[in-house]
Order: C-alpha cells, then sequence, then structure tokens
C-alpha cells in the first residue's frame, strides 16, 4: 500500500536555512546540507527546499546548495521560488533536484506547466498553490494568491488546482494561507476540495501545529502528503515520533 | 568501469551520486565501446518512454544494450529503464520499444491518483541477490504514470500493490529492473545499488 509522505520544508535565503532551528544536535542549525541530512536520517520522506532568496546570486547559490544536498541525502528532493522557465527548472534537475515547485511563474504563465510537463516530465512539476478562504460565500470559497501570498489573483482555487493538473503537473503543493503559521492545524476542508477535485496527489501545506492536525489533514482532508516546517524545525516532534504517531492511528506510513 | 547511460534525459546525477557514495566511480556516458566494455550497465530513467526509446536509436545505444543482456552481462534498468526493456508501451499513443522482455507497458487505472507517487512496499516473489540485506516488503519510492506486465509472470521478483499488481523487480540472472527509484529510497536503494554492483563484480569472471 502507498504510504503517506511526511515532508519537512526548508526555508533558504542566500544557502542558509532561515527561520532558525532549534536542533542542539547539529553543528550548524542554519546550514541546509546538515539539516538535509538530520532529517533523512530521522526518516523523512521527502524534502521540500524554498529558496527565498531575492537576487540571482542567491539564486546560483541554490543550486549548489541542492548539488551539495543530493550526494548526501537519498531521498526526493522538491526545490522551489523563483524559478520562471523551463531552462531554470533543468538547471535545478542537474544539480540534483527531483522536483520543481512552481507559484507565481506557474499562474502568470499557465503554459509554463505544460512545457516543463513536455521537457522534463510531469512527474518532476508542482504547481504550488497558495490560497486564502473567500468569506462572502455560504458555500467556502479560495482565491489563489501569488507573489508569496501577497497578490490577490481573483482565481478560484478548485478551478486552478484542475487546470493545474490537466496543463500537467504531477503533484500540488497546497498552502492556506489563513492557517500558514498558526500552528491550529490545516485547513482541511480546502485541502479535501483540492483533493477531490484533482487525480493528481496533494500536499497538504500551512497550520500544522501538533500531530493529530497531520492526521486529520491525511483522513479528513485526503492529503496524499503533509508538509511542516515549524513543528519539525523547532524540535516539536521528531520526524519518527510524528510517523509513529500516524501508523499507531492506522495510517499506512513508512517508519 | 560503472556506466550509467546518459541519453539527455534522466536523472544521472541522482544515480552517478548514489554509486559514488557507495565507494565507486561510476562513469557517465553514452559511447557505444563505453557501454559495451562496461563490468555493469545502469540505465537510468525520468520522463517519457518514447523520448528515451529515441534517444537511444539516436545514440546508437539500442543494438549494445540488447547484446549485454543478452550476453547476461549485468545491467540495471531504473523507471522507464525498465518500460523500456518491454515490448511496447501504451504511453503516448503507443509506442515500440527494446522488445526484450516481452510484454506491454500500460498506463495506471484511473481510480487511483495518477502519477504512483511515494514510497510503496516491495513484495520479494523470487529469491536473488539483488535483495540481500533487504527485507521483505520494504518500501522504496515510486514515481510513474505506466507500468508494464510481462508476457511470462515468472519473471516478475519484486511486485508492488497499487490498486493493482505492479510488477516492481525484474531480476533474472545479471539482469535487474526497478520500477522504483533506489537512488531515491534511502538505505535500502543503496543497498540494492550495492547488491548489483557487487554481483556484476563477481560476474567479470565471466566477462569476455
Amino acid at each position: 500500500m502507498l504510504t503517506k509522505r511526511i515532508i519537512p520544508c526548508l526555508d533558504v535565503k542566500d544557502g542558509r536555512v532561515v527561520k532558525g532551528t532549534s536542533f542542539i544536535q547539529l553543528r550548524d542549525a542554519g546550514d541546509p546540507v546538515e539539516l538535509a541530512a538530520f532529517y533523512y536520517q530521522q526518516g523523512a520522506d521527502e524534502l521540500v527546499f524554498l529558496d527565498i532568496s531575492a537576487t540571482p546570486e542567491g539564486r546560483d547559490t541554490m543550486v549548489d546548495v541542492v548539488g551539495r544536498v543530493s550526494k548526501e541525502v537519498f531521498m526526493p528532493l522538491t526545490v522551489g521560488g523563483g524559478l520562471r522557465t523551463t531552462s531554470d527548472m533543468r538547471r535545478m534537475l542537474k544539480a540534483g533536484a527531483d522536483k520543481i515547485s512552481i507559484n507565481t511563474a506557474a499562474v502568470l504563465t499557465p503554459k509554463l506547466i505544460q512545457e516543463g510537463a513536455k521537457k522534463i516530465g510531469s512527474q518532476c512539476i508542482v504547481v504550488a498553490i497558495d490560497a486564502k478562504r473567500l468569506e462572502d460565500n455560504k458555500k467556502p470559497r479560495w482565491e489563489v494568491y501569488t507573489h508569496s501570498g501577497q497578490e490577490p489573483t481573483g482565481i478560484d482555487a478548485l478551478t486552478w488546482a484542475k487546470q493545474a493538473a490537466a496543463l500537467g503537473a504531477g503533484e500540488l503543493l497546497l498552502t492556506s494561507i489563513d492557517a500558514d503559521g498558526h500552528w491550529a492545524g490545516y485547513d482541511i476542508e480546502l485541502t479535501l476540495a483540492v483533493s477531490e477535485a484533482v487525480t493528481v496527489p496533494v500536499i497538504a501545506s500551512g497550520g500544522a501545529g501538533t500531530l493529530e492536525d497531520l492526521y486529520q489533514a491525511i483522513v479528513v482532508g485526503k492529503a496524499d502528503a503533509v508538509l511542516a516546517a515549524s513543528i519539525f524545525h523547532f524540535g516539536t516532534y521528531s520526524i519518527r515520533e510524528t510517523k509513529e504517531y500516524l501508523a499507531e492511528k492506522g495510517i499506512p506510513i513508512r517508519i | 568501469m560503472i556506466a550509467i547511460v546518459d541519453y539527455g534525459v534522466g536523472n544521472l546525477r541522482s544515480v552517478a551520486n548514489a554509486i559514488t557514495k557507495l565507494g565507486y566511480q561510476p562513469r557517465i556516458t553514452n559511447r557505444q565501446n563505453e557501454v559495451l566494455n562496461a563490468q555493469a550497465v545502469i540505465l537510468p530513467g525520468v520522463g517519457a518512454a518514447a523520448d528515451t526509446m529515441e534517444s537511444l536509436n539516436r545514440l546508437g545505444l539500442v543494438g549494445p544494450i540488447g547484446q549485454l543482456i543478452a550476453d547476461n552481462r549485468p545491467f540495471f534498468g531504473v523507471c522507464i529503464g525498465l518500460q523500456v526493456l518491454f515490448s511496447d508501451t501504451e504511453e503516448g499513443g503507443g509506442h515500440e520499444c527494446l522488445g526484450i522482455i516481452p510484454g506491454r507497458v500500460r498506463r495506471l487505472p484511473s481510480e487511483l491518483k495518477v502519477p504512483h507517487m511515494g514510497w510503496n512496499q516491495v513484495k520479494q516473489r523470487l529469491a536473488h541477490p539483488i535483495f540481500a540485506g533487504i527485507p521483505d516488503e520494504a518500501n522504496f519510492y515510486f514515481v510513474h504514470s505506466y507500468y508494464a506486465e510481462p508476457a511470462d509472470k515468472s519473471l516478475v521478483a519484486g511486485e508492488t500493490e497499487y490498486g493493482i499488481p505492479i510488477c516492481s523487480v525484474i531480476a533474472q540472472g545479471n539482469l535487474v529492473a526497478t520500477q522504483f527509484h533506489p537512488e531515491k529510497s534511502g538505505e535500502l536503494g543503496l543497498r540494492m545499488y550495492d547488491n548489483f554492483i557487487k554481483l556484476a563484480l563477481e560476474a567479470k569472471v565471466n566477462h569476455k
């Protein structure tokens, strides 16, 4: 049986992990290579790197980071942030990434999904969707935001999710802007709505505070994978105890 | 020499990193003579089967790969590298493949999420040195939308459940192929490559 994936996400700026971690085991918790190796040893199923560098030099550094991580860590690596063309994507894949996550660029140029799927394969293209709940309706609806959650687009998240999948996205990384950073649980309704609207895997993101939140996203939200940052980085839960908790509750998990 | 076949697509770097981590020095190559003279050949794969076939044809590697396998020389096909060994694939409206293993490559049933993406268990159906030190039903990392269906089911060395039973490992003599990615499957994935290379180095005595 296919297991549900537990995915730590690392924000990297100019080659350093930001939103610092508090692992005393690590010599340098800001070093993405060391942190990636740590999660690998703990049994993470996959890693997502989000490059939040604002400069071309920062982006070049990310290529180098991915290259170094892929020499030490033998699990899938997804890289996102600032990738706008298929040649950007190729460069990252060549460095050792397995999947490329695109967000704003995909909304601005949906054809990029199609091109990426055709040139490097659907399985490499993750479309990241940042969605914010609209309060004006009885039936819940969500709007897609771009530019790190800053710009409303007027696009309905479910419509966009379906379109992205139809254009060739191999997976969707779905973040609730409302829930993100609040440690009060994922937006389960959003997760479920998107998960049921598409036939590609969906990664739930934004809001994980407890292990029960992860369980809810998988069981009620029907997520194929759950992504979290701070609960892992701050050491609130280790990957191992997260997996043991979910396995004990009957979720198929790779221990 | 361990050759990793470079045909323009595929995740060569990850495979090379895995082999390097094991203490070997792989050679990434698309030269016929290097492929033919290698002690072990790995055909990695990511992407589309049709593109892979086109590249192998263009590089003149179809003949050498067929010859290696016919001579029972150590060969490891990964993902698309497994699929192209079969007669043909439904992918992209239907394409002929290498025809080394009789059977078809078919689209995964649509009731389940496609691609089949993530870690899934491999049930060991045949005893083979490729499984040395790897527990039965261990998890490996999969990402694929098509699966191979060998005409001769007795070729299936490893099987994985995804709605239907999927042939996840072919292992016959020195021919090994996996639908999953050992280079992305943690320590057990590395062990599988190590098992293959050990097998290859032992097979050296028979190598003309």
